[in-house]
């Protein structure tokens, strides 16, 4: 672990010079080497988990293939670097991934000292608890004394202690750097209780030995606004990433799926002709340095937000979170995107 | 130097050549320019990262150590709490580094000179089963080791509900080992004092008795007295001031035991794992200093009438010791540094804490800086006692 932060830190400052050509323009730096490198969650079902082949899939991952898809036109061509919570900072001030989608809150020290970009939020988060059943607790507020288990370097970690700090309770924290040791660690008994992003809860429970002896405390007791992040100083990329995401919400306020995507080129609404490049002496993609039919190449290759977020972790997925927060604006969420015009 | 080197040689005196083929300048010459080339690449390394740091927007510089922690340690030697510095935290997992390296390395050495010494036994049981030991423990990372006990911790030891209740009151579950916290009320501080004087009275008087048998062949007994002097010293204090010690004891509370002290099963797998993965390596130390030492001394030891048991102790172990030191200091240094894998199962050990430090404020560098600083520290400390141990046991030649 340090020694991988060392080997990156010793290349983000020997080849400091390289690092930062890379940095200026990662779009043609992406083309030139054919593919998009992105840091992901090591493993959080439903986010980014590989499967039984060692393919990741995952809400994240899919937003990478998007990213992927908007730029070659082919969501193959990614390679993922899965990342602890302590390993996805190095990873991106270094170069060694061009784009960050890993269920990370944006703050303003991680948007301003890190040198990080981060939108657009791609799921509106919040701190949840869980904890065994068979404690018969209700709610988070009768934790006190409670031994609770969190992953290190994480916004869970500070909001954690502010809650119990602010609320005038006693709680032992057990921490660990990776995901895996918490959910081990939790799962043998040694903390009542476990933190994270309450998205993280549904999708840890499913994996613990006993999922019904487990429960999700009603509280949420933070704002985790998720997005992906990129390096500061590259409006071009940064524009790209942003954009991807907003075709997405675009496409399902729209009503265009994966399947309906060639159809809807020749619909008569002129918002959904433009939107898919399908105007004549169309713009919408060369001013961001695409193809103009980069939104037809992601919604084909991982369909509207509502898609993506139904595969993975809404309905059509075992965690079956509930899109609350993540609806469309128009929809009663506040998932909301600028008009593509 | 070479003028009378070559009429020594007998080769006919030359004039005084160019400086440059003076062997001794040139190798000056050699020394001094590797030397700026060296401060020139640790010059532009150092520039270099300051100017990228700058260009990627990322902020640098020691300040942050001051700023608030808003994170909260589990394992804490000292205060802390979440309104905690950066520093201050750092300072914690520098303290619980230390305890477990310290705590680590007695242990190692005690149970690395037992099994050493078992190797050597007559008797065949014990002999097999300290190399078993050596073998198993010695040939197994040290990552698996911690995970071993962690896990056996973990899994073997009942949930907190169920807690196994020890004698005085101490309770053994899967959240560590709790026993009472001794409570010192204001009048502890003679008991204390009581207890230095009789280990100093001790002392002076294994001072005198060895001055004695030096001068008469004979000593006065120490070890009873002594044992006498440091039990009853600090006993007839403790009831002249009144019996000012009390102790908090640990009683179930909703979740978890609440008061006493608990010691948590990341330290004592952390520190048994490092203890008995070490210990394999001193008792091949051991046993290699003592094969080392010549069948003769033991033979004219024994011929001289020395009991076995003294012929160990004076001439054996003294002249093996000096074979044993210098290889048991890199088992010190291997045993500190191999306390950096508590990150695996959450210990709060500098590396943990300082990980957790690095991604909270974003300053991997300085971090990583602080850390190397360190462990070199501790590392050369742990060097410069054990060379001025190893320089002590050194024979001294009469």
């Amino acid at each position: 672990m340090a020694k991988k932060i060392v080997t990156a830190l010793l290349g983000a400052a020997v080849l400091g010079m390289g690092a930062q050509a890379a940095q200026a323009d990662t779009l043609s730096d992406v083309k030139a080497k054919g593919f998009v490198q992105c840091g992901v969650n090591s493993s959080l079902a439903g986010f980014a988990a590989p499967d039984a082949q060692g393919n990741y899939a995952g809400f994240d991952v899919d937003y990478c293939k998007a990213i992927a898809a908007a730029i070659f036109g082919d969501a193959t061509k990614v390679k993922y670097t899965p990342t602890t919570a302590k390993e996805r900072f190095p990873a991106l001030q270094s170069g060694e991934v061009d784009v960050l989608a890993r269920n990370t809150t944006w703050t303003i020290n991680r948007d301003t000292a890190l040198g990080f970009n981060f939108r657009p939020v791609n799921y509106y988060d919040g701190q949840g608890f869980m904890v065994r059943k068979s404690l018969n607790v209700k709610s988070a507020l009768e934790l006190s004394g409670a031994a609770v288990c969190v992953q290190t370097g994480t916004t869970t970690e500070l909001n954690l202690a502010d809650y119990f700090k602010a609320n005038n309770l006693q709680y032992n924290p057990v921490v660990f750097e990776k995901i895996e040791e918490v959910n081990a660690a939790y799962d043998a008994g040694r903390c009542d209780v476990y933190t994270t992003d309450q998205s993280g809860l549904y999708a840890i429970r499913l994996t613990l030995a006993a999922p019904d002896d487990h429960m999700v405390l009603p509280e949420i007791i933070s704002k985790e606004p998720l997005a992906p992040a990129v390096r500061q100083g590259d409006d071009k990329w940064f524009d790209i990433v942003s954009w991807v995401h907003y075709a997405l919400i675009n496409a399902e306020e729209f009503g265009v799926t994966q399947a309906n995507v060639e159809e809807m080129k020749s619909s008569p609404n002129p918002d959904i002709k433009r939107f898919l490049g399908a105007e004549a002496d169309s713009t919408i993609g060369a001013d961001l340095g695409l193809d103009n039919n980069w939104a037809v190449n992601v919604i084909k290759a991982v369909g509207n937000y509502g898609e993506v977020f139904d595969r993975n972790i809404g309905a059509g997925s075992p965690l079956k979170i509930e899109r609350g927060l993540n609806a469309l604006w128009s929809k009663g969420g506040i998932q909301y995107a600028p008009p593509i015009r | 130097m070479a003028a009378p080197a070559s009429v020594a040689s007998g080769r006919t005196e030359r004039p005084p050549s160019s400086l440059l083929n003076d062997p001794k300048i040139r190798g000056i010459i050699y020394q001094v320019v590797t030397a700026l080339v060296f401060i020139a690449l640790i010059y532009f390394i150092w520039t270099n990262t300051l100017e990228n740091l700058r260009r990627a927007n990322i902020a640098s510089g020691f300040g942050f150590l001051s700023g608030r922690a808003g994170f909260d340690l589990g394992q804490s030697l000292i205060a802390f709490s979440s309104d905690s510095t950066y520093a201050r935290a750092l300072y914690v997992g520098f303290l619980n580094t230390l305890l477990v390296a310290f705590t680590g390395i007695i242990t190692a050495t005690i149970l690395g000179f037992i099994v050493g010494i078992g190797r050597l036994s007559k008797n065949w049981l014990i002999a097999k089963l300290s190399t078993v030991y050596v073998e198993i423990f010695r040939n197994i990372p040290p990552l698996l080791v911690i995970f071993f006990w962690y896990s056996g911790v973990l899994a073997v030891l009942p949930g907190v509900r169920e807690s196994i209740a020890l004698p005085f009151g101490s309770y053994l579950n899967n959240r560590g080992f709790a026993f009472p916290k001794p409570v010192f009320a204001e009048g502890f501080w003679l008991v204390l004092v009581a207890l230095l004087a009789a280990i100093v009275l001790s002392l002076v008087l294994r001072r005198y008795s060895l001055n004695k048998r030096m001068a008469t062949g004979r000593g006065v007994p120490i070890l009873w007295p002594s044992v006498a002097m440091i039990v009853a010293f600090p006993l007839i204090a403790y009831f002249i001031m009144g019996a000012p010690l009390s102790f908090d004891y640990p009683v179930a509370g909703t979740f978890n035991l609440t008061g006493g002290s608990v010691v948590g099963p990341e330290f004592m797998s952390l520190y048994l794992a490092l203890s008995f993965y070490t210990a394999s390596f001193i008792a091949e130390i051991v046993r290699g200093g003592i094969r080392a030492v010549p069948r003769g001394q033991s033979e004219a030891a024994e011929a001289l009438g020395l009991r076995s048991g003294y012929t160990t102790r004076f001439v054996v172990v003294p002249q093996a010791m000096r074979i044993i030191i210098p290889p048991l200091t890199s088992q010190y240094l291997n045993l500190t540094k191999n306390s950096t894998l508590a990150i695996a199962i959450g210990y709060a050990d500098l590396v943990s804490v300082g990980g957790t430090i690095l991604n909270q404020s974003g300053h991997p560098i300085e971090i990583v800086a602080i850390w190397m600083v360190v462990y070199l520290s501790i590392s050369l400390l742990t060097s410069l006692f054990m060379n001025w141990f190893n320089s002590r046991m050194a024979l001294v030649e009469r």
